[in-house]
């Protein structure tokens, strides 16, 4: 038998290892908040319809005029791509993003399985106003369930599952991880309409057994913003210095550094990149982990850089009071962060943001079901049809934003090729 | 003092009840105050283990977190804290699942090639967790500090190995090792009704518990393993090597630890370690061993309540009660049980002595006839 005092002790480390745990990031994926991007002018015109999104910003700055049409049907999202894209995410999310429902709302079901609890700011706070829009337009909500930290495979299922049990006829995962459990319950559950985010291997023809029919993969290229941002780091960097802060070392993340790194390379090939990430899998609490985020750029700022762009989620808050506090810029990400109310008081040190549209992919789907032609297949969201961008919001990237659109308007033309994977 | 008198089992019964019921009233209280309705929330985590693949999903989850309870209570046994069960399993699960993946293991029997992948993990299990003992018996290193240091470096190691080109594969956004082909994974029973299959490598974490119930109680091995843990000094004094000792026993924490990844491995739908396999099941293993007082069969009742809260977390959400509420209740319960541990064994002490006292009154009447 143990004595008191070991036992003692045991709980107490049992008793921190649990609240590290509990406190540990679930979300593997970067943030997403209070991001649009600008409508056609049709749409932008149209009456809003649904609720207004819980609105995360006043300032609107949105600039050029999408194409970004094909939000309806089985069709690949906006497939027509009309004028220069919408690159700037102005903080207000507008009804304009989300088009009124068509065909009959009532009849979508819908149920949610996120990767991290809601209230993140970021990437599932993103896809909840998605479905926040929807909802207001009479689109039921059986349930919105949330994962647990470094959970098996098995308790996914289990939640996926349940969400069908209790009535859902279209289940939406946000976030990669789910990939491996919607396999087995979408193909368990042949009349339910599936949707994953981040992930592109259920739908890949490639994939063995074939891909599924009753599954859309919502992917994004997040890349092509990437790259964007990364020619404005490279143009704005004084000292020919600029660095990258990833939250987790997963590949999603990777590609966001891939397209950071040839995008500063293409406009100064002399640059020099610092490439950092916070925390390594299964620790992915790299996206919530502000202090760590600060304490590395601080680092690099401190090493010489003078622009960083942080792909790291929550941690991105970090990254921003150290560059306020080293009289430096920083970039955000998923989000256009500069209209972000909880980041007011650091507004000023960011230059722009890479934006991923995870609320508009969510909606399309919901529309899609609603419409009676659900989506299927892999839908990436990309510069062509607005599903990512950078933001112009604070205006300081306006003098180069000749530069950067014309090398917008050369990845969406096939010129330019962003890798999205390193090495 | 081995016989199973009814006030023996009564006692050992008191601490692990007597912890649920006030983590339940914690929980309740919690759930008030934020506006839920505790008998809604407890109706559903019961109502929940009225669907089979929830009941499956309870069962399954139990062989990982048993056999974590085991590899940290031979440690405890020994007053050794192997804290870094976490890198042990984890490493053993991915150099496992890298060769289990192999190409060449395509063409050996299936039985070898499960034999393979389980010895190697117990081996990687075992040589990771002796790093640890090594520094302990060479330098004088605490265990705790050298495993929860191993378990940031293996952490890393992991990093390093499971990227494109050296042991991982790319799906999608996931990264993993080569997917297991179906002879090397051990087959699951299908049960009606559940989506989930049940994992036959329960039968491995039943194994590993009698194997320790025997080692400690019937083998002169499981003895010197208790006796190092309660008295150093009177074990090195009736001969037993300490080091020895420790080396043996950490060996042993290390090689069960390395079992802790088969079944989701083995048994599991991802066929392979990647960057979504599950992580902390050491820390569970930790509460568990101390819930279960590092009993072979309290264990197993504890893994199994553990498993259970788990599975509950979905069905909670259900009917909007954030799943944070289980961590809490998990949490109170490791608390609560270490303070009713303690009641429970001054309450023992204050028996004996009264049994004593009256033994000697009784004595003192009828003196023994000389």
């Amino acid at each position: 038998m143990l004595r008191t005092r070991s036992v003692t002790l045991i709980a107490g480390v049992a008793a921190a290892a649990l609240a590290l745990t509990a406190c540990g990031g679930g979300s593997s994926s970067t943030s997403n908040s209070g991001s649009t991007t600008s409508e056609s002018p049709t749409s932008a015109t149209s009456t809003p319809s649904g609720t207004v999104p819980m609105s995360t910003g006043g300032g609107s700055s949105s600039s050029d005029m999408s194409g970004m049409s094909g939000m309806s049907g089985s069709s690949m999202p906006g497939g027509s791509s009309g004028g220069s894209g919408a690159s700037s995410g102005s903080g207000q999310t507008s009804a304009e993003q989300f088009p009124k429902l068509t065909g009959d709302p009532g009849t979508v079901k819908l149920g949610m399985a996120y990767d991290g609890p809601k209230g993140d700011q970021s990437f599932t706070d993103s896809a909840a106003r998605g479905v926040a829009n929807a909802t207001g337009q009479g689109v039921q909500l059986v349930a919105e369930l949330a994962a647990t930290v470094g959970e098996p495979d098995q308790k996914k299922v289990d939640r996926l599952s349940q969400l069908v049990d209790q009535g859902a006829n279209t289940v939406i995962a946000v976030g990669f991880d789910y990939a491996t459990a919607m396999g087995t319950v979408a193909e368990a559950n042949p009349d339910v309409h599936f949707a994953i985010v981040d992930d592109a291997s259920l739908t890949d023809p490639s994939r063995q057994g074939g891909p599924l029919k009753n599954v859309a993969g919502l992917t994004f290229a997040a890349e092509q913003s990437s790259f964007l941002v990364g020619v404005a780091a490279a143009l704005k960097s004084t000292k020919g210095h600029v660095g990258f802060i990833g939250g987790v070392n997963v590949p999603l993340i990777q590609s966001f550094q891939a397209g950071f790194d040839a995008g500063a390379k293409a406009a100064n090939s002399g640059i020099k990149i610092d490439d950092k990430y916070i925390t390594q899998p299964p620790d992915f609490s790299g996206f919530n982990a502000p202090d760590k985020g600060q304490t590395i750029a601080q680092g690099m700022y401190n090493g010489g850089a003078d622009i960083i762009y942080s792909a790291a989620g929550g941690s991105g808050t970090g990254v921003f009071k150290a560059a306020k506090a080293a009289n430096a810029k920083a970039i955000g990400v998923d989000s256009d962060q500069y209209n972000l109310p909880t980041l007011a008081d650091v507004k000023d040190v960011i230059l722009t943001s890479a934006v991923k549209n995870v609320d508009v992919a969510v909606y399309a789907m919901i529309q899609s079901v609603a419409a009676g032609k659900p989506l299927t297949g892999t839908q990436v969201y990309d510069l062509k049809n607005g599903g990512v961008g950078y933001a112009t919001s604070g205006g300081f990237v306006s003098d180069i934003q000749s530069k950067l659109d014309d090398y917008k308007a050369k990845i969406i033309s096939g010129e330019i090729k962003v890798p999205s994977t390193l090495g | 003092m081995k016989a199973l008198s009814g006030r023996r089992v009564l006692l050992g019964a008191a601490g692990p009840v007597g912890a649920l019921i006030f983590s339940a009233i914690v929980s309740a209280i919690i759930l008030v105050l934020t506006r839920h309705n505790p008998f809604e929330a407890f109706g559903a985590m019961g109502q929940a283990f009225s669907r089979p693949r929830v009941l499956v999903g309870t069962v399954n989850q139990v062989s990982s977190y048993y056999l974590a309870a085991v590899a940290v209570a031979i440690g405890f046994k020994m007053n050794l804290l192997n804290i870094g069960v976490d890198g042990q399993y984890r490493l053993a699960a991915m150099l496992s699942a890298a060769l289990a993946g192999a190409s060449f293991m395509q063409g050996i029997p299936s039985v070898v090639r499960i034999l393979m992948t389980i010895v190697a993990a117990m081996l990687i299990g075992a040589a990771w967790a002796g790093i640890a003992v090594w520094l302990k018996i060479s330098r004088g290193v605490s265990e705790v500090i050298s495993t929860i240091m191993l378990n940031a470096i293996a952490t890393a190691v992991i990093a390093y190995l499971l990227s494109p080109g050296r042991l991982a594969v790319q799906q999608g956004n996931n990264l993993g090792t080569r997917p297991i082909t179906d002879g090397g994974m051990v087959p699951t029973i299908p049960i009606p009704k559940s989506i989930t299959p049940l994992y036959t490598l329960l039968l491995l974490a039943l194994l590993v518990g009698v194997l320790y119930a025997f080692l400690l109680s019937r083998t002169v091995f499981g003895f010197k393993i208790k006796a190092t843990g309660l008295n150093p000094a009177a074990a090195v004094a009736s001969g037993i090597s300490v080091k020895r000792m420790a080396v043996a026993g950490m060996l042993l924490s290390g090689a069960v630890a390395g079992l802790v990844g088969m079944p989701e491995l083995l048994n599991g739908p991802s066929h392979q370690y990647s960057i979504n396999f599950p992580s902390g099941f050491a820390f569970t293993g930790i509460a568990i061993a101390l819930l279960g007082r590092n009993h072979p069969v309290g264990m197993a009742f504890a893994a199994l309540l553990w498993s259970a809260l788990d599975s509950s977390a979905n069905a909670l959400q259900g009917v909007g009660v954030p799943n944070q509420l289980v961590v809490i209740m998990q949490g109170t319960i490791v608390l609560s049980v270490v303070v009713a541990y303690e009641i429970v064994r001054r309450y023992r002490v204050v028996l004996e002595q009264r049994d004593v006292a009256r033994a000697l009154a009784q004595s003192r009447k009828e003196p023994v006839a000389a």
